[in-house]
């Protein structure tokens, strides 16, 4: 169907301002937090209710047209990068908070409701929605659904498919679908698992009812300097022996303290080779107790200097820093790409030696922060877009960083998804036959693959062709398909 | 190991070519649970892939065969201070680890821990075409590929035959205190519904026989604190109680009659059903002992209308189906998803559903 065509039936049903085709319009949409991958969709449409929704998907489903999903823009692996010949429908007026039941402690959305506008309907009775992703302030709820988003509080509260009850999806098709329930379970497969971090490939979810738990009563800091990146490794593992689960952990290195200290003067130690942030929070009673040990863990693992929030300023300014690192690099760096690797704690230090190598070798310097309790973590790599050559070096660099992850043990992608960005690194992770399962579940839900086409999933073909050759148990990875 | 592995893949590669079924066999804890198993199916003992893959307490991260034995591995968590948050009924020493994902069952701790789908990280299976798989991994945090680790908990074997599986694990509690206090059903709902809403260290709660009991996990003078702030009586065998709720070897429990799973939203009404009712999950979970066999209907919509599902956990009921059944949007989906995994429907087929 020409685009003309398809614009005349997208306008019977939508208002004039919901359909865009015009370049200048469709621009904005042309990437989303991934600047680096860019492409203009052939049209973008603006729905405002799922009925809308359900004509799109009906529309698409009959003329064959792809279709991308897209909330906030936020994500960071080219998740909703449009397709040439597609459609790119944003979510992002369906921004409603459909209800908060306080006393059974859930929150019924619409997808385009803002991550942080939950928790803040949410806080006259006490609760918040979980799941933190830095990006809160602007990242959607349906965006968070598709990526199964964390936040540096997820090693004791969870992911998003923790933090998530039920999905009101749309199919393809046009056919709505419950999945989860009211309850604390539903009956057959763990739908709601498998829609969670589905990248916008199996359906498009029209509402979600998430958890609301209470707000601790506490919330109290301790920032730690280390003058080795081992010790404070160390200091992790032995918060975590002691029987410790923290609210949050995060670690910097030595070029990421500069970088925000620089920027916002938040009392980092600037001899520091890495800087921990412990976060204890709970009832008065354990976080006094919590606090009291973690002091005496990070002193016993070598510490060179310890601070405690003394009151809640306190606490959200040495925050600041951590939250501030991506900004930071930005101001040190024309550009910077942000990696998502996630390997086993005790791997840190090899992995972390292995970047730093990395880095001398392909002469561009790299930021680390991490998300130290659950091993997530975020290498930036500065580099210039302008200088010609520097973004191919700087995404072999990053590619090679993900190599290493998966050979520690780990993941490419933690929180931010494969997307667009990684796709190349799930040859790595996965052998032929998986992938093929994983095009299985894809082809369950949607068999002629419509919904956002060519993401999060490599084709066989694609990972023969990369010639990757990977060796997994020993054996050659795609025996059964011809070499090019 | 490996041998085992090519032995179980040969198997289910021979009855796929032969249109033969299998039935696959963990430790029998969990015989009595589900549907019976569609057809003549031949049996495939998983018992024998057993052990721990890898353990460093310091990770959080445990692997394991599937066959492992539960009681081995929380030994050895506790043994480390640690501990399977989701605390699964065992239901017999036998019960594996395998079993244990496979029916999905998750205990006391669940409404405040999370169930065992909240701490599966990966597994390793083999699926309907006896090809070992791999999907997630042992790190916390992963989102390469479609969960394919979670959908495998409460599957019932249908998707694929569990080799190995690793799962997040917690530290034990310092200190555990548990409260009885005297109130109805209806005042019990309304109460735990509260007390969720509010920073307290609560890790499991029950109402049976007009008593709630409590249970506070934590730093000891957090424990102390939540105690003055509830109220009730200390009682003097928490341990014994909770192990008697997890493993339904509660006085309750003892009935020759029907036992059945309401899982619903927390704050709904008692529910009024013929027979006797106990209470977990802050209300989310209803056990119901039902001698009227006639009422099934009005269970199913009972737990329907308080927007969850009713599973007959316990006891054969001619021509009923064990689980709540599928909107048919669903049921198609389910049977797609089961067409990938085990295109020649080797893997137990209507031990979940009757038509999978």
């Amino acid at each position: 169907m020409s685009v003309n065509d398809l614009i005349k039936r997208l306008s019977a049903f939508l208002p004039p301002e919901a359909v865009l085709y015009e370049t200048e319009d469709l621009k904005p949409y042309e990437c989303d937090g991934l600047s680096a991958y860019r492409q203009t969709p052939m049209i973008v449409v603006l729905p405002q209710t799922e009925q809308q929704i359900v004509e799109v998907l009906r529309l698409c489903h009959d003329t064959q047209t792809p279709v991308v999903a897209r909330g906030a823009g936020t994500g960071l692996s080219g998740g909703a990068l449009p397709h040439a010949e597609g459609i790119l429908m944003s979510l992002a007026k369906l921004n409603r908070i459909l209800g908060i039941d306080p006393l059974a402690r859930t929150a019924r959305v619409q997808p385009g409701v803002r991550n942080l506008a939950i928790s803040d309907a949410a806080k006259p009775y006490g609760l918040y929605y979980a799941p933190d992703p830095s990006s809160q302030i602007a990242c959607s709820i349906g965006g968070n659904v598709a990526e199964n988003s964390g936040g540096v509080h997820c090693l004791k509260y969870g992911l998003t498919v923790h933090n998530i009850l039920k999905l009101r999806v749309l199919t393809i098709d046009g056919e709505i679908l419950e999945i989860g329930s009211d309850a604390l379970d539903s009956a057959g497969f763990d739908l709601l698992a498998l829609m969670t971090g589905s990248e916008g490939m199996l359906g498009i979810v029209t509402e979600i009812t998430v958890k609301l738990i209470p707000v601790p009563e506490k919330a109290q800091l301790v920032m730690a300097a280390f003058d080795d990146i081992q010790k404070a490794g160390n200091a992790v593992a032995n918060v975590i022996a002691a029987g410790i689960i923290p609210a949050g952990m995060e670690m910097m290195d030595k070029i990421t303290i500069h970088a925000v200290e620089e920027f916002l003067h938040a009392g980092y130690d600037l001899n520091a080779e890495a800087i921990l942030l412990c976060e204890s929070d709970g009832s008065e009673e354990e976080v006094a107790n919590e606090i009291e040990r973690i002091h005496a863990i990070m002193k016993a693992s070598g510490a060179t200097g310890i601070s405690m929030s003394r009151n809640e300023a306190e606490r959200l300014s040495f925050w600041a820093g951590r939250k501030a690192a991506f900004p930071a690099a930005g101001r040190v760096s024309p550009d910077y790409y942000c990696m998502d690797g996630t390997i086993p704690r005790k791997h840190l230090a090899k992995v972390l030696s292995g970047i730093e190598t990395l880095s001398e070798a392909y002469g561009l310097r790299c930021m680390n922060v991490f998300h130290a309790g659950d091993g997530n973590l975020h290498p930036l790599i500065l580099y210039d877009a302008n200088t010609p050559g520097e973004l191919e070096k700087t995404e072999e660099f990053g590619g090679k960083i993900l190599e290493m992850c998966i050979q520690a043990g780990g993941t490419i992608t933690g929180e931010h998804g494969v997307g667009m960005e990684k796709i190349n690194q799930m040859c790595s992770q996965f052998k032929s036959n998986e992938l093929e399962i994983f095009h299985g579940v894809k082809a369950a839900f949607d068999p002629q693959s419509l919904l956002n086409p060519g993401k999060a999933v490599p084709t066989l073909h694609r990972c023969a062709e990369l010639g990757a050759m990977h060796v997994h148990s020993g054996s050659e990875k795609f025996p059964e398909l011809p070499r090019f | 190991m490996q041998e085992i592995i090519d032995q179980y893949s040969a198997t289910i590669r021979v009855a796929a070519e032969n249109n033969h079924s299998l039935h696959i066999h963990g430790g029998g804890s969990k015989v009595f649970y589900g549907n019976l198993p569609r057809g003549q199916a031949e049996a495939l003992d998983v018992t024998a892939y057993r052990g721990i893959v890898d353990y460093e307490p310091t990770e959080l991260v445990i692997a394991a065969c599937a066959g492992t034995p539960l009681v081995e591995i929380e030994s050895l968590l506790h043994e480390n201070g640690q501990m399977l948050a989701f605390e699964p009924p065992h239901f017999s020493e036998t019960a594996t680890l395998g079993g244990c994902i496979a029916s999905g069952l998750s205990g006391p701790r669940r409404a405040a821990a999370g169930a065992v789908r909240d701490f599966v990280l990966g597994v390793r299976i083999l699926d309907g075409r006896g090809r070992d798989l791999q999907f997630g991994g042992r790190v916390m945090k992963n989102v390469a590929g479609y969960d394919v680790s979670r959908l495998m908990v409460g599957s019932m074997g249908t998707l694929g035959v569990l080799l190995e599986v690793s799962l997040k694990i917690l530290p034990l509690p310092v200190s555990e205190k548990t409260l009885s206090l005297e109130m109805d059903a209806e005042q019990a709902i309304e109460q735990l519904n509260r007390w969720a809403g509010k920073p307290l260290p609560v890790s499991a709660t029950c109402h049976v026989d007009g008593q709630l009991y409590v249970r506070l996990s934590g730093a000891d003078s957090a424990v102390q604190a939540a105690h003055q702030k509830l109220g009730g009586e200390a009682v003097a065998d928490g341990k014994h109680f909770w192990q008697s709720i997890r493993e339904q070897t509660h006085d309750f429990f003892q009935s020759q009659a029907a036992l059945w799973r309401l899982s619903v939203k927390s704050t709904v009404p008692e529910l009024t059903l013929p027979g006797k009712q106990l209470m977990e999950w802050n209300g989310a979970l209803r056990w119901l002992i039902c001698p009227d066999d006639s009422a099934v209907d009005a269970i199913r919509q009972a737990a329907r209308e308080s927007g969850g599902h009713a599973t007959l956990f316990r006891g054969e009921i001619p021509g009923i189906p064990v689980f709540t059944s599928l909107s048919p949007a669903l049921e198609d989906v389910h049977r797609r998803l089961k067409q990938q995994f085990d295109p020649a429907g080797v893997l137990n087929p209507g031990r979940l559903y009757p038509a999978f």
